[in-house]
């Protein structure tokens, strides 16, 4: 089984995150970059999944020329191959991170065959779009769901499990299909120290980027207002015993 | 929580190691009002403190460092926070098992258990190590993990319980106010305090914070990678913090470190990575603290391959947490502590690392309680050790890229900068290139340490200037040095003294305030000097310079290069504030030469003029009756107006001579040319500083002469007390009541022959002094007996050692032992200094 | 011109998030001086239409198909694309949930448009003729983005809890829409679900008792441990306390943990360090227990008691049991 998972390189920020003075980019000259959290756990999922039924990974991404750092990040925890679509803005939006991607697949699929599946995070961490997959499936005329908390294949299909607010939804994809990952599907692995120098032995290849520019326009990012936190203290010792209880008891906790 | 208070006696900024530690200190002496503040939350305020890798490996070649980490983890321990797990340095180069026995001689010397082990012995101590790759190790079993941020937690609590400190978290100095020179008031987020002194503990930010006084911290934060790995089995099944020794890969500058189920790996192999302190980004902005900044993967790489050879095991555990983590880094890798220079009672505690930040909190306390500090003597961590051009940016740049990556290194005891050198030139820096002098940096100053125009002089000493076999022993090292001794000794040398200082000290007050500064009468003829410790109001060696009398109301002060920003600091403190004296620095107007041997005088005879009554030029007589030893005489030199200044400092006859630095290469010239028919020949900081000195016994500040002795025990206290009131006399008197308990002698190697069959000679670099049984010798007052000083004696054919002994063993023939290099030589007393010198002018 | 609402909703129930989009069309609508029309997505969903109208949408698209039984992203997708081709709104709001971000993707995906999800506002001079300049959330709401849908069409969710929903009754009429749908949209329906499963992790724990360096060792969590059972929560940590090996990792909250939203998360003994916050600031109240009133948890807490927590936590424990006997 080949399955192939877009990842995105995002920063990792703190607490507050800074924004570079034209308001256009987070500051990040302090901060480190990392997979976007859905997609770590999706590159865990697709190596889960070769484990079990045997077949290669595949990591693409769209970004910056740096971004073959979160490409070997993910090889280093059991990709196998690296596509890096090098892009010389921060980002692309979401129509045209789409366009870009699907030709890439398309390409790489007349040379390799097609993948499986195609694994997304279900959202991007920084710029929280919801739909690079969707538009990505959809331009390669294959399947999708997202929000994907479970992950499993049997026989040609992909069976996901999704969280709603009634229950556990069951969603039953033929390959070759596409499906968003969910953070929580399972606990990513940290690279290993052997796994990150094998990663810089691992040759990534590169892809040119299409795709026109689309409506969504960013003007200007700004920090929401800050709230004040306003401590309230319940008491001082084993004699605040009570007042904890009246909270616990006003938050409905015993019901 | 208390009110934020208007006025404090004091405020310390900084809830890390060092800032937690100093106001529980502060607290035990006994003071009170006072206020912490640091910006971040407690009990991780978010600096180098709370992503330490808390590990103490006692042994340090360096005296003060090695006294600051053992007193450091002996507090440690009283506080329960101390987890003994032993350590193990391993070698993977022969070099390097060479450099294990000088750890074994300084970890004698300090009173460190150790032990070399066989690459089989590191592996029965650490199962999972690759021994194959492994040449030896030296093994500390004191060696401890601690948990800094709990300790400095109940230090400060501590000092909270017992009323005297007020403490406020998430608190930002926005300001420091300072008046008339004097710190005034410290301005915050939440308030401005009116204090008398304030402490800057703030580690990486430090420099940040001095600066809003105008003061300057020279330190930059710079990167020291580490990644946590694991779980691992064989760790997790100890089920502890630590159990395993951590190993130093000291060849790959590398260090492995368990917590719990996981390994810490610590590099100082990388490129050093430098950051602006106003570039750290807040605790609100940082994925993880301020100080722990995201990894640059490339750079740890190569350390994950060596780590991966040493402990394959380290290869599949999974990096859960890897980071550039900020620590504190300056030019000379030494702390930075004291009284600011710029502003009074603005203090500095930063450039700190765990391993010694107790210890250097204890320090800063007594020296702000008692003036000075009790622990240990603190020159290499004074801030007032500073040169203006050692506190740049350019500078700290450059010496911390440049010592960084021998964090692990093999230092050798004279090693010499390579960077930031040619900062500060004497005048006759083109002839002394020209005589092929090699140079050695004295606080940027280049001074010829000998010079290859000498070399045919080692042929005529041959027999007194042999090569030394051992490649260690004769690295920065030249048989010249001694050629030259010889040469001096036989007619006449010169020697470039321009890295001195001269402070002019000029008023109606300066006769006053110099006998309140120094041990000795200053009140001598015009035209005359005087030699003088300078003490601690405890009575220890504070400084010792010599000072010419050049007019009633005007004083010279002359003191070394290594000194010199120590002195101009101690001076500039004491100073009276009513206008009475005037100092000025004469460093940068003076040059000096040193003009010594038996025909000095021969020489300067006929370079010297002065003009007579008549106004006429007359050659000046400088015999020994009309210019006698210790007096100051003002001469032109072939037109130059200069001064010379009869002393010994090489046990020779001659003088000091100064002039402007613009005249000084006409000078050099002339008396050159006046030496010629004698032999003169230019002679380097090997006979000055060393072998000149060491003959004659002479002392030295920062060697012999440290806060910890008083002048009796360094045989420099004289017959008879001015009855002026100065600094530290209270306890001088004392001193010369008691019997020493310490008495400064000379030592002669009887055999050099190490059990190799090479010949060793010693560097001089605190080998301990050993009974016959090899047991150290300690003192009443605990300090052990160590080489201060070691160097040829070529005049007398010997290799002679300085050492403090107790009076039992101060007994002229009795035979002791020295360790150098993990081994003993044998060594018997020559003389007690003091019987032969009880005055000196000693100046490096 | 039109303002199109979608009414989410599952298996023929409005979730609330549907009032605040059918609210917030309403009024834009008003502002734009356009119709406000709304769409319900399978027949399942025609009762909808009195609530619906409630809130004033003049037309009420129902969108039928004999597939549409259940919430399948790309069938209610498609369906959303062929009414916006037939009645070329101006915009069309989704609600900002997992199923309304999904299916207005699936929409703009297909109608090739731009989509704005997690809109917090939207331009107030906006008349329908220029592009619509929106607030979006980033970063999960640490971070606001002005944007704009350069667009004939303007396709956005809306951010949850944003808008309240406010009743402002319409005559409506219901047009009903037949939707087609091909093979490939049909697969991606739910095809089971299945009851949550019983027991709490701590991820979705609506109590978690956590502790830090503070507790000291492995066997003093057991008060911790006491106090999470009487609350039916769950126990967490610091990174702290799994570097010291007194947990395991499984029970880190943190960024380099597990990131939790409960309903309370009580601290103990924690300092809060960042990497801690990032990963327990979701939650909706925080009492933190610490003997240090200056560490970074208290003042950051909702809540907090200052004292030991050694002593505190089965003091708590004795309350609860008193009033809650067991």
């Amino acid at each position: 089984m080949n399955i192939l998972v877009c990842v995105k390189r995002v920063p990792a920020p703190g607490a507050r995150i800074n924004i570079t003075s034209d308001g256009q980019q987070v500051d990040t000259a302090f901060l480190g970059f990392t997979v976007s959290p859905h997609e770590e756990c999706a590159v865990e999922q697709a190596v889960q999944l070769v484990e079990k039924h045997g077949g290669e990974v595949t990591v693409l991404t769209l970004g910056p020329p740096e971004a073959q750092e979160q490409l070997r990040t993910a090889v280093s925890t059991g990709a196998a191959k690296a596509v890096l679509v090098p892009i010389d803005i921060s980002d692309y939006d979401a129509q045209r991170t789409a366009q870009a991607i699907a030709t890439v697949i398309e390409e790489l699929e007349v040379a390799n065959g097609k993948y499986d599946l195609i694994l997304f995070g279900n959202e991007s961490a920084d710029s929280c779009g919801y739909q690079v997959g969707i538009r990505t499936a959809l331009k390669l005329g294959r399947p999708i769901v997202n929000g994907a908390k479970g992950l499993e294949t049997e026989n040609g299909v992909a069976t996901v499990r999704r969280e709603s607010d009634a229950g556990v939804e069951i969603y039953i994809l033929k390959m070759p299909a596409c499906i968003g990952v969910k953070e929580g599907i399972n606990l990513p692995r940290y690279p290993t120290m052997k796994g990150r120098l094998a990663s810089k032995k691992v040759e990534i290849s590169q892809s040119t980027a299409t795709g026109e520019v689309g409506g969504l326009k960013l003007i200007t990012l700004r920090r929401p207002p800050e709230r004040a936190s306003n401590t309230k203290i319940l008491g001082n010792g084993p004699e605040a015993a009570p007042a904890v209880v009246d909270l616990l008891e006003e938050l409905g906790v015993f019901k | 929580m208390s009110e934020f208070p208007t006025k404090a006696k004091c405020v310390v900024i900084g809830a890390g190691i060092v800032g937690n530690c100093l106001v529980g200190h502060l607290a035990k002496l006994g003071w009170t009002d006072m206020v912490q503040i640091d910006k971040g939350p407690l009990p991780n305020p978010g600096g180098s403190t709370g992503h330490a890798s808390n590990f103490i490996f006692p042994t340090d070649h360096n005296k003060e460092m090695a006294l600051l980490t053992l007193a450091s983890q002996k507090q440690y321990i009283e506080m329960g926070m101390n987890n003994t797990c032993g350590g193990i340095e391993v070698a993977r180069n022969p070099e390097r098992l060479e450099e294990f026995n000088r750890r074994m001689t300084s970890a004698k010397s300090w009173g460190i258990d150790a032990k070399l082990l066989s690459p089989a012995e590191v592996k029965e101590l650490v199962p999972f190590i690759n021994e194959k790759i492994v040449l030896g190790g030296f093994y500390t079993p004191s060696v401890s993990c601690v948990d800094s941020l709990q300790t400095g937690t109940l230090m400060r609590e501590g000092a909270v319980k017992s009323g005297n400190l007020n403490v406020f978290a998430n608190t930002e100095v926005l300001d420091l106010e300072v008046e008339n020179g004097t710190i005034k008031a410290v301005v915050t987020n939440k308030g401005r305090i009116e204090t008398e002194y304030v402490v800057v503990a703030c580690g990486v930010w430090s420099p940040r914070i001095a600066k809003m006084a105008g003061a300057n911290i020279p330190l930059t934060p710079a990167v020291h990678q580490m990644a946590d790995v694991g779980p691992i089995d064989i760790l997790q099944k100890t089920n502890a913090e630590v159990a395993y020794p951590i190993v130093r890969d000291m060849d790959t500058f590398c260090y492995e470190r368990q917590t719990a189920g996981s390994m810490e790996v610590g590099s100082y192999a990388h490129r050093a990575i430098f950051m602006h302190p106003n570039d750290i980004p807040s605790n609100e902005a940082s994925a993880l603290s301020p100080t722990e900044l995201p990894l640059t993967q490339d750079d740890f790489d190569p350390q994950m391959e060596q780590a991966i050879e040493l402990m394959e095991m380290l290869g599949d555990a999974e990096i859960k947490y890897a980071i550039n983590g900020l620590l504190s880094l300056t030019p000379d890798a030494m702390p930075v502590l004291g009284e600011t220079v710029e502003v009074k009672n603005l203090w500095s505690a930063a450039a700190v690392w765990i391993k010694e930040g107790p210890g250097i909190a204890q320090l800063v306390a007594e020296w702000m309680t008692y003036g000075y500090p009790h622990l240990c003597d603190p020159h290499s961590s004074d801030i007032s050790r500073f040169y203006a051009h050692e506190k740049t940016e350019h500078h700290i740049y450059a010496r911390c890229d440049e010592h960084f990556n021998k964090t692990y290194g093999i230092v050798h005891p004279r090693e010499q900068w390579a960077t930031q050198r040619n900062m500060r030139r004497s005048p006759f820096y083109a002839r002394e290139e020209a005589a092929g002098a090699t140079f050695f940096d004295a606080r940027g100053w280049e001074r010829p340490q000998w010079f290859a125009s000498n070399e045919k002089l080692v042929k005529k000493f041959a027999t007194a200037c042999e090569p030394r076999a051992h490649e260690w022993d004769a690295r920065w090292w030249s048989p010249i040095s001694n050629a030259e001794h010889l040469q001096m000794r036989e007619s006449v040398g010169m020697v470039d003294l321009t890295a001195f200082n001269e402070f002019d000290f000029t008023g109606p007050g300066a006769m006053k305030f110099l006998q309140y500064m120094c041990v000795n009468n200053v009140d001598v003829e015009v035209g005359r000097s005087v030699y003088t410790p300078l003490l601690t109001p405890g009575g220890g060696f504070r400084g010792d310079l010599t000072i010419m009398r050049l007019a009633t109301d005007h004083f010279r002060v002359i003191t070394g290069a290594f000194d010199g920003g120590r002195d101009n600091y101690w001076f500039k403190r004491h100073m009276p504030q009513d206008g009475s004296v005037v100092f000025t620095d004469m460093s940068s107007a003076l040059c000096t030469i040193g003009v010594w041997g038996p025909n000095a005088e021969k020489t300067m005879a006929k370079a010297t003029q002065n003009i007579n009554a008549d106004g006429k030029l007359v050659p000046f007589d400088v015999s020994q009756k009309n210019f006698p030893y210790g007096s100051v005489r003002e001469v032109l030199i072939d037109g130059v107006p200069a001064t010379m200044f009869r002393i010994s400092y090489v046990g020779e006859n001659g003088w000091e001579v100064y002039t402007k630095m613009e005249h000084g290469l006409r000078m050099w010239d002339s008396i050159a040319k006046a030496g010629e028919e004698f032999g003169i020949i230019p002679v380097g900081m090997g006979v000055y500083a060393v072998t000149g000195r060491i003959e004659k016994g002479y002392r030295l500040m920062g060697a012999e002469l440290e806060s910890e002795y008083n002048p009796v025990e360094a045989g420099l206290a004289r017959a008879k007390v001015k009855s002026a009131e100065f600094i530290g006399k209270a306890e001088y008197l004392k001193a010369r009541e008691e019997k020493p308990c310490a008495v400064m002698c000379t030592l002669e190697m009887i055999d050099n022959t190490s059990k190799s069959g090479i010949k060793r000679f010693p560097t001089g670099g605190n080998e301990p002094i050993l009974t016959k049984t090899g047991e150290r010798i300690v003192d009443a007052k605990g300090r052990v007996s160590r080489v201060t000083t070691a160097g040829a004696a070529p005049s007398l054919g010997k290799y002679l050692l300085l050492a403090y002994l107790t009076p039992e063993h101060a007994v002229e023939g009795n035979e002791l032992r020295v360790m150098y290099m993990n081994e003993l030589f044998r060594f018997v007393l020559q003389e007690l200094v003091v019987n032969h010198c009880s005055t000196q002018p000693i100046r490096v | 011109m039109t303002v199109l609402a979608v009414v989410e909703h599952d298996r023929g129930t409005i979730t609330p998030a549907s009032f605040g989009v059918l609210t917030a069309a309403r009024d834009l609508a008003k502002q734009m001086g356009a119709k406000f029309e709304a769409l319900t997505i399978g027949a399942n969903a025609d009762g909808l239409s009195e609530v619906v109208s409630k809130y004033g949408a003049t037309t009420i698209h129902q969108a039928h198909n004999s597939a549409l039984t259940d919430f399948g992203p790309e069938a209610w997708g498609e369906s959303i694309a062929q009414l916006v081709r037939k009645i070329s709104p101006s915009v069309v709001i989704g609600s900002g949930t997992e199923r309304g971000h999904e299916i207005i993707a699936q929409a703009a995906a297909r109608l090739d448009l731009p989509a704005a999800m997690n809109c917090f506002e939207f331009d107030k001079e906006f008349n329908g003729t220029q592009p619509l300049k929106v607030v979006r959330a980033r970063w999960g709401g640490s971070l606001m983005e002005e944007s704009q849908i350069d667009a004939p069409i303007k396709l956005v969710t809306l951010a949850n809890h944003i808008v309240e929903g406010v009743e402002e009754p319409a005559s409506s009429t219901v047009a009903v829409l037949e939707v087609e749908l091909d093979d490939s949209v049909k697969q991606t329906f739910v095809q089971d679900r299945v009851e949550r499963v019983a027991g709490v992790t701590l991820a979705t724990s609506p109590v978690v008792v956590s502790g830090g360096r503070g507790v000291g060792s492995a066997e003093a969590f057991a008060p911790l441990e006491e106090l999470a059972g009487l609350l039916n929560g769950v126990v967490g940590c610091s990174r702290a306390v799994t570097n010291n090996g007194w947990r395991n990792h499984t029970d880190q909250v943190g960024q380099t943990g597990t990131r939790i939203a409960p309903d309370i998360y009580i601290a103990c003994g924690i300092s809060g360090a960042i990497q801690h916050w990032v990963g327990a600031m979701a939650s909706k109240n925080i009492l933190a227990i610490n003997i240090d009133a200056q560490a970074n948890i208290v003042t950051k807490a909702g809540y907090a008691v200052i004292g030991d927590l050694h002593v505190v936590v089965p003091a708590i424990s004795a309350e609860i049991r008193k009033r809650h006997a067991k």
